[in-house]
């Protein structure tokens, strides 16, 4: 009896701890929010003290970090999602297929390429970054609308990874019963494969969402800068120019930036969660 | 047993190989463009004295050898290696103990492992400048930044990658330690085996797995960091060496390599290739030794 009290009394003591540790790990979040209203010279002295009295800034710093660089804040949020949607849809569609393909087929070439595709998830991006701008520059690939070629073919290793793993364990009577039904390879791809293949989907879809929407070295060297920037790559100019910097501006974009994210997260959190599991376990 | 699967896939196999325009022609395309071409292409440039592309020269190992006498890319070497080190060490050690507290039955632990993994999915660029800003908050009341000592920087880094990286490894470990077989745990506690005994006899053995992973993840991820070393502090400080060399004492490999292609001198391009090939070498290496390791554990069970 005794030492279940003591266990019970253990246990409120860490989630109080915790509950402290949690607090602390949302700090650097909360501290974007009070200094996305503070104006400039006030974040560095007081960066903790909540935006009161001449501190106050109003809405001054999302004014000036969106027109920053004669660059529309806006344009740069749309491309991100243009960049974003368009490579994901890519990745899933020419992903999948392919790795189905890679399973049931098998031939040579198969192995040859699927040892590729594994090979291509141990190379650093440093590796290809000069020749990869080079050869996307010279195959018009730096536009958001072309882009998702680049990211389908460097990022297609660990989805062709994780999907091959997945049609594996798919019982290979579904489609012979498809197949004797008189369905064509397309169509038992299409009708019968993809939807079971729909875990392992929302997985990858996840992990390249995170990748694409947060990447900044791809983008920054491939996109013609002068047309096209992603919201990281403004912050990152706005942050990384010389002069003064306006950090004041730079925490109202940065804040503009991760709620859609955090919002993204709290609704898909559970899909998220257990991709990022799935990913990791399999890469 | 393999010829009995051959033959049984056949019907799939002999309809679906004529698609193959269809099924595997994007993805080949794309990845020809996208990593076979640019691969091959580099490893080439890397031997070649080059501005353009075009107007590239073979020079032989010239490249490798200014790259290996470079005092800056081994000071980021060094640098990279330790980073990688004492990370390591400390987001495994945090996110298992993390882990093992939330799997044990705690109030809350689904909005605990929430908040946890949040820093995830915020982009390496945007949490540099989050942590300089309260780093330079905190050092302000010192007066003194983060880009003024290379110590703060260091540690500055560290604390940035413990906040976003618990919570990943903190998933994984989950999904390990609750796979640990409750009988197993039970058969340990009849037998008279204390909390820590139970743990340390049983648990950890069966999570090994898990530490394997988590412990290669962080490994790659501390030697391929780029985004936040260049939000948070770009190399900064620099510090001149005699013989005039400058060296940027917070770089690491990644952010070395950019740095040097930038460089105006008519062999930085080259040089930078070849410092890019010796860092997937090292990338490469860590990644197939993970890879082999986890192959070997497989067998073994």
């Amino acid at each position: 009896m005794n030492s279940l009290a003591a266990e019970r009394r253990g246990k409120t003591i860490l989630t109080v701890i915790l509950s402290v540790i949690c607090v602390i790990y949302v700090l650097p979040v909360v501290a974007v929010l009070i200094n996305s209203f503070k104006l400039n010279t006030f974040v560095k002295t007081d960066t903790f003290a909540l935006p009161t009295g001449e501190m106050w800034a109003g809405m001054d710093n999302f004014i000036k970090g969106m027109t920053f660089g004669n660059y529309p804040f806006w344009n740069s949020v749309k491309y991100s999602v243009v960049i974003t949607v368009l490579s994901t849809a890519l990745i899933l569609i020419g992903t999948s297929m392919a790795a189905w393909y890679i399973a049931r087929v098998d031939s040579p070439f198969c192995k040859a390429l699927y040892f590729l595709c594994v090979f291509s998830m141990v190379v650093p991006f440093q590796m290809v970054m000069f020749t990869l701008s080079n050869t996307a520059d010279q195959l018009k690939l730096n536009t958001p609308w072309t882009i998702p070629v680049v990211y389908l073919g460097f990022g297609a290793g660990l989805a062709i990874f994780m999907f091959v793993g997945f049609v594996k364990s798919i019982p290979l009577e579904i489609e012979e019963a498809a197949a004797i039904d008189g369905c064509g390879p397309v169509r038992t791809f299409f009708l019968v494969v993809v939807p079971m293949l729909k875990p392992t989907m929302i997985s990858v879809g996840i992990l390249e969402i995170m990748w694409v929407w947060n990447d900044y070295l791809l983008p920054y060297l491939v996109l013609d800068l002068e047309k096209y920037r992603t919201i990281t790559i403004h912050i990152q100019y706005l942050k990384g120019s010389y002069g003064t910097v306006d950090l004041g501006a730079t925490m109202a974009l940065i804040l503009l930036a991760i709620i859609p994210v955090i919002i993204f997260y709290l609704t898909c959190q559970k899909h998220i969660i257990k991709g990022v599991a799935a990913g990791a376990v399999k890469g | 047993m393999n010829r009995k699967k051959i033959t049984r896939g056949n019907t799939i196999r002999r309809s679906t190989r004529k698609w193959f325009p269809l099924f595997l022609g994007p993805v080949v395309c794309a990845f020809i463009i996208g990593f076979v071409w640019p691969f091959v292409q580099g490893i080439y440039l890397s031997f070649c004295q080059f501005k353009l592309i075009a107007d590239a020269k073979p020079i032989g190992f010239g490249n490798y050898v200014r790259a290996f006498k470079d005092a800056a890319f081994a000071h980021a070497f060094w640098y990279t290696a330790l980073f990688t080190v004492v990370s390591l060490v400390l987001i495994n050690v945090l996110a298992f103990t993390v882990a093992y507290v939330l799997t044990q039955n705690i109030k809350g632990s689904n909005i605990f492992r929430t908040v946890f993994f949040m820093p995830n999915l915020i982009g390496g660029i945007v949490l540099g400048h989050i942590w300089s800003m309260i780093f330079d908050g905190i050092l302000s009341k010192f007066s003194t930044s983060i880009v003024m000592d290379s110590k703060y920087g260091f540690w500055g880094l560290i604390i940035l990658m413990c906040w976003q990286q618990i919570g990943y490894m903190m998933i994984i470990y989950i999904a390990g330690l609750q796979a640990v077989p409750e009988d197993m745990l039970e058969a340990a506690r009849i037998d008279g085996a204390t909390k820590s005994q139970a743990l340390f006899k049983v648990t950890i053995p069966n999570v090994m797995p898990s530490i394997t992973i988590c412990m290669f993840l962080t490994l790659t991820n501390g030697f391929k960091l780029f985004d936040q070393n260049l939000a948070l502090t770009n190399g900064q400080p620099i510090v001149m060496q005699e013989g005039g060399a400058a060296i940027k004492t917070t770089e690491m490999l990644a952010l070395n390599i950019f740095t040097t292609y930038n460089n105006s001198s008519p062999n930085a391009h080259g040089t930078a290739q070849a410092k890019a090939v010796i860092f997937f070498i090292l990338v490469a290496g860590l990644g197939l030794a993970q890879l082999a390791y986890t192959r070997k554990k497989e067998v073994q069970q």
